[in-house]
Order: C-alpha cells, then structure tokens, then sequence
C-alpha cells in the first residue's frame, strides 16, 4: 500500500476521517488516477497500457487486471499513481526528446490498420 | 517496441480468437479431455451434480448481469462482468455435461430456458434479489468461498469433465473470493453507512448457510474466509439462524419464478425460433 | 508515460513554462504545426493550442460518454438473451463498452480532464453523446442491427481515428477497434441466424432494420456544410474524413450485407450509381437529428437518468473505498512512525 499523496502527506494530517480526496478538492469521494503497466509476456518490457481509477493500490492492481488483460494469466502488472510519476520537460524545450528517445510510445506509422472495415 | 506489441503479445497464440477481449481463459477446458462417461460412474447422479452447480452458477449470473449500467463505478461494470461471464461460461459447461450423462441429449438452452422454477436446484442464496452493493458482495464472498471448497474437491471427481470444468473454475473463483473479500473489507472498515450496509447485508444472508453445507459441507473453509474478513472489516460474524426449505430440494423463495421469467421469456415466446 | 494528471501539476508546469525557458507562442505554433504536417503525434505534454485541446477533450469525452450510455440500449437484452451463447456474446460485448469508456476516458484525462468532471458534465446534460443511443430497443433483433448498422458506422468512424493526431487518443482508438471487430461481426450474425429462423423472426429483423437505419446514417453527424467544428478538426488532423465522406462509406459498405442478408433498407432512394462509382441515397431527416441531440429523442431522458441514478447510488461505496484507502495509509504511517 503506497503513501498517500504528495500533496496530502505535506498536509498536517489533524482530521480524523477526512479523507485525501476531500483535502485535494475533489469532494465526491473521488478515486485517484494511475497509470497502468503491463508485461504481455516473458521477455517484454512493462509498457504503460493507460490509466484507470482506484482508491488503493490493491484496487488499482484489480481494476488493471480486469480491464487492461481480461485476467489474462502470466501477465505482470505494474500500477503507480499517476502524481508519483516524474517526466521530462515538454518536447519543444529539451534536446532529450529526439526520436530515438522517444520511441517507446511515438510510433504514428506503427499501426497498420486497414481502412476498410473488417470485412463480415 | 512499440506500445501496441503488448496487446498482440496479450492475445497472441489467439490472433483468430476474438474472444480474447470476452473475459477468461483461452483454452477450451475440455481440450484432450476423454468426454466419454467412465464406466462404473452412476450418471443419473453426475448428471444431477452437474444441473445443480450449474444452476447456481446460471442464477448467479444473472443477478450479476442485473448490475450492468447500475455499477458504483465504470471499473466494477467491468469487474462484475468479468465474474459474470466467468460463472455463465461454469453454467454452460456443466449443462452440456449433463446432458450427456443423463443420456438426453439435451444441450445447454434446454436447461436453461426449458424448466420450470421447481426444477431448478440452484442455492437460494444464489436467487436473493440484488439488493445494494454490500449486499452483492458479501453473496459473492459466501457463493465463491464455498463453491471454490466444493470445486476444489471436484477436480479430482472420477467424471474427467466434471474434474477439469472444475479444476478451471478454481482458478476463477479464487480471483471471485477475492475481489468480494477486498470489498467486504473496504465496506466494513470504510464510512459509518457502508459499515452499516455490510452488516446489514451479512445477516441476510446468514439464515441460507445452512443449505449451503448440507449440500456440500465447507463449513470450516467458509468459516476461516469469514472470520479472516470480518476480522479485518472490523464487523461481527453473522449469527447462524437456520432457515427452513433447500433449494437443491427445489424449494425456493418466490424470487426465483420472476428471474426465470425475464430469463426465459424471449426464448418461450418463440417456439421454433433460432437464435 | 506521463499524463497531465491534476490540475495543481498542470497549473505549476504551465508556470515554470511561460516563466522559464520558453520559446515565444509564435514557435511554439510552429513545432505544432510541424508536427501535425510530418504526420506525427501530438503527446500529452507537447505544447498545443488552447483550441486543439478544448476540441479534443470534447470530442474525446463524447466518445466515451456514447460508450457508456450505449451500454443501455443492448444492456436491457443480457438477462433477457434467448441463448446462453447470446447472453454470453451479450455479456461480453457490453462489458467491452465499458471497458472502452474507460480507455477513452483515460485518454481525456491525459489532457488535463477530470473524469469526475466530465460524468458530472453528462448527467447534468452539459455534454453529448452519441445520439444513436436515445432510440428504444423493443425487440431481440435490435440486438443484432445495433451491432450491424451502429457498431459498423462506430467502425467506420474510429477506424480513421487510430490515426488521429493526438497519441493517447489513436492508442486507444487502436485498442478499441481490435476489441470491436467482433461487436459488428456478432451483430450480423445474429441476424443471419433469425433470417433462417421462424417467418415471426424475419419480421422482427426487418422492423428493426426500418427503426435503426436512418438514425445509422445520422451517427455520422450533419452534412458537411452544417458542421461546424469538423473543418478545424480535419486541419488539427483529429478527424480524417468528412462526415458525409464517411456516411458514404457506410451506405457502400452495407448494401452488399443487406442483399446478403435478405432485409430491405428502407430508402426508395437507394440505387447504385454508376457514374460516381457510388450509392445514391435519400436526405435523412435532419430536423429530427436536432430534436434528439436537443434532448427529445425517444429515450433520452431514460437514459440520462439511469446514469445519473447509478453515478448517485454508488456514491456511497465510492466514498467507502476512499476513506478505507485514508485509514490504510494511515495505519501504515503510525506503523512506520513506531518501527522509526
């Protein structure tokens, strides 16, 4: 189970029962957002698959599980909060995001997707 | 590398299947297994096992699927869906191989859109209306602790059908018993009303566990999930009060006539249809 | 990968931009621009224009607002389904829009978008959803056109989109056309099946084929000259294709299927022109377009308030999970306060 929020944790935690969501503006019992990583199969790196909410990590791996693989067994799930996560600075700003840096995720011709539709 | 080659590596080996996005398992449970009843084996009452689980398993999927566009949040749809096509798919399986044992013949639908409620042998706890979220879960933590202990011992049963349709289901309901168990958990141990709702819903269903064990008696299995939970939960056990009446006897409580109704309608509307 | 997450981050990064080392707008809006003509994606944290992203989280949150409430129409039919394979299928396939909800909502999210803001936003009747899904369906055969007309529009329409200029929303466009190439093919089968059925079940396939084919052709949206956003949209390279453009496809694509199923499309219009190598087909009724996107359609308001009902009903284990989580994190930091 992670830590609470960074934002959360700074905050002097005085009120009993209040919880992290209502101390962050979110007043609807609102559940945070992570990220979600999954490893296909032996061999392949975790790749971040998309994000879903859940009000803990134990919550999160399931949702994961549910959503992201079906419950496809052998796979290896990462989940993070998605306030956890750092990043690099925006692509315009830092010579870091040259292609080849990039390249986990920026692969627009990747897809070869026809454009008819599947055929019946 | 790209981010796209973990979904083919997630469906790979079933790049024809497009069933891969339908819920669980991939493999055909029955694949290599020897469908033949073994001889020696009384088929009247493997065939009536097989009715009776899978009648659990029916009933339960429906009040599942009662929760579609009604879940809490996006991802339970998904999850209750998940557990739902789970004991739709142990339903399926366990009428055919009735079916079979039973020598007629009948497949799948016969079962399922042909009886009427007295013939149905389904747990009444599977056929209690939906009520709220506590109460689905707390059921679901009950039905999926007992059926794994009952399924658990099936998957060395004489029938290899029965054994591996059940060796598949313990996979699924130990994945069912948990995310029930996780829930329970968090309802119990949550706010003043979600406490107050998963108490609630521990004493409806309290009164249907003793036809639970007498039709397979997992008493200490269930009893070890419960006290393992509640404990965390910080709520009371239930007080067992027996109840009169087994479904398995084909007693059952007046909701189960208007579940098979909606169930069953379409299908008896139309004789001669196909679908 | 990282994701514009809360507004407290978007707002302080935004800040150090514009107060650091920032390029003037002026290049900024050429790298974007530069980016859209090389045909390459727009990431979460590229710098864009205020009206690509506003564009974007619209259209996006639409999408998975339709996927969602599109859960309802065939979602009454699984405890009702005349097979268990149907029911299966059934199952199955809504909880696929679900899922599909989730991954689009996911991508909004990337932009800066709170879910819980954009589910408030539809129930209010703030923001749209795909008109389509404000019609009834009275019979089992609805089932199966839904999946045929409606899942092969929704084809036509997100197939383009998997080459949308914003990443995380082509990604999960991706992901939700493998996922949905057996929505239309169950569809089609089903009807297929009743074709071969009772004289009781063609009817029904026909009667369904009349409600659902001209509100089909509506899914695609207004005619080219009345549709206002589409024309930045093709600039920003998130749309493909024109509405009609797409329109076009649908009815070429689905007369051969009709044929082949038996059905007759309900359009007196409907020939084969030999000259453009295309269909010619009749003027749907926009007005009545208007009316259901205006909230009049035949379910809209069953619609919105069973979202709204289930949003509202499970507010309370919403906030039980989350006060659960609070307690947890706490126990485990007096835990960690004692070992220290």
């Amino acid at each position: 189970m992670s830590d609470s929020a960074p934002g959360t944790a700074a905050a002097p935690d005085t009120a009993a029962g209040t919880v992290p969501a209502l101390r962050q503006g979110a007043p609807r019992g609102d559940w945070p957002l992570y990220e979600v990583f999954v490893r296909g199969k032996r061999g392949l790196n975790h790749v971040h698959v998309g994000s879903l909410h859940a009000a803990d990590d134990t919550m999160a791996l399931t949702h994961a599980r549910d959503l992201y693989t079906r419950r496809n067994e052998g796979v290896s799930i990462w989940v993070v909060r998605s306030e956890h996560i750092a990043a690099s600075t925006r692509d315009e700003k830092d010579p870091f995001f040259a292609p080849s840096a990039d390249k986990v995720y920026r692969h627009p011709t990747f897809y070869d997707i026809p454009d008819d539709v599947p055929h019946i | 590398m790209s981010d796209d080659h973990v979904y083919l590596s997630l469906a790979e080996g079933h790049e024809d299947d497009t069933r891969w996005a339908y819920g669980t398992g991939f493999e055909d449970p029955l694949h290599g297994v020897d469908t033949a009843v073994p001889e020696g084996l009384d088929a009247a009452r493997l065939a009536a096992d097989c009715v009776a689980l899978a009648d659990d398993a029916l009933v339960g999927a429906q009040r599942l699927a009662e929760w579609t566009t009604r879940a809490p949040e996006l991802e339970e749809e998904v999850a209750l869906a998940n557990i739902g096509l789970d004991l739709l798919g142990q339903a399926r399986l366990l009428y055919a191989r009735a079916g079979r044992a039973d020598g007629t013949g009948r497949d799948e639908d016969a079962y399922a859109y042909f009886r009427d409620p007295q013939d149905f042998r389904n747990v009444r706890l599977a056929e209690l209306p939906g009520g709220d979220f506590a109460f689905c879960v707390v059921r679901l933590l009950v039905l999926s602790s007992w059926r794994l202990a009952h399924f658990g011992e099936l998957s060395s049963h004489p029938d290899p059908v029965l054994a591996a349709v059940a060796a598949k289901g313990v996979k699924e309901l130990t994945y069912h018993r948990q995310y029930a168990a996780e829930w329970v958990v968090r309802l119990g141990d949550g706010t003043d009303e979600s406490h107050r709702r998963t108490r609630r819903a521990m004493e409806q269903v309290a009164p249907y566990f003793g036809e639970l064990f007498t039709a397979y008696d997992a008493r200490d299995e269930v009893v070890a999930v419960l006290r393992q939970v509640t404990g965390a939960a910080g709520l009371p056990m239930p007080v067992y009060r027996p109840l009169p009446g087994a479904g398995r006897s084909g007693e059952h409580t007046e909701h189960l006539a208007p579940l098979l109704a909606e169930l069953q309608g379409v299908a008896r509307a139309h004789p001669g249809a196909t679908w | 990968m990282p994701n514009e997450w809360s507004v407290g981050k978007l707002v302080s990064m935004t800040t150090t931009h514009s107060a650091g080392t920032a390029l003037p707008e002026q290049s900024l809006q050429e790298h974007f621009d530069a980016t859209i003509a090389r045909d390459q994606r727009i990431e979460p944290r590229d710098w864009m224009p205020d009206g690509y992203r506003k564009t974007l989280v619209r259209q996006i949150a639409q999408h998975a607002h339709s996927e969602i409430i599109g859960m309802q129409p065939e979602g009454e039919w699984i405890t009702r389904a005349p097979s268990l394979r149907r029911k299966a299928i059934l199952f199955a396939k809504v909880q696929d829009e679900a899922g599909h909800g989730l991954y689009l909502y996911s991508a909004a999210e990337t932009l800066g978008a709170d879910r819980a803001d954009l589910t408030e936003r539809l129930i209010e009747g703030r923001q749209k959803y795909s008109s389509i899904f404000n019609y009834p369906t009275p019979t089992f055969a609805d089932v199966g056109v839904i999946g045929w007309f409606v899942d092969g529009a929704a084809i036509c329409n997100q197939v383009p989109l998997c080459r949308s200029s914003y990443g995380p929303y082509a990604r999960a466009m991706v992901r939700i056309c493998k996922e949905e190439s057996f929505h239309q093919r169950q569809g089609y089968e089903l009807l297929m099946t009743m074709m071969r059925g009772t004289g009781a079940q063609r009817t029904m396939v026909q009667e369904a084929v009349d409600r659902w084919w001209w509100p089909s052709l509506m899914m695609f949206g207004p005619p080219d000259g009345d549709s206002p956003n589409s024309a930045a949209s093709m600039a920003w390279k998130i749309k493909r294709h024109s509405n009609d453009e797409l329109r076009q496809r649908f009815v070429d694509m689905t007369v051969p299927q009709a044929e082949k199923l038996g059905v007759t499309l309900p359009d007196p219009d409907l020939r084969w022109n030999a000259e453009r190598g295309r269909h010619d087909f009749g003027t749907p009724d926009w007005s009545e377009l208007k009316r259901v996107i205006g909230g009049d359609g035949p379910r809209n308001a069953e619609r919105l308030e069973r979202r709204r009902s289930a949003h509202q009903e499970g507010a309370w284990v919403r906030e039980a999970a989350t006060a659960y989580a609070a307690k947890q994190a706490r126990r485990v930091r007096a835990q960690e306060g004692a070992v220290a």
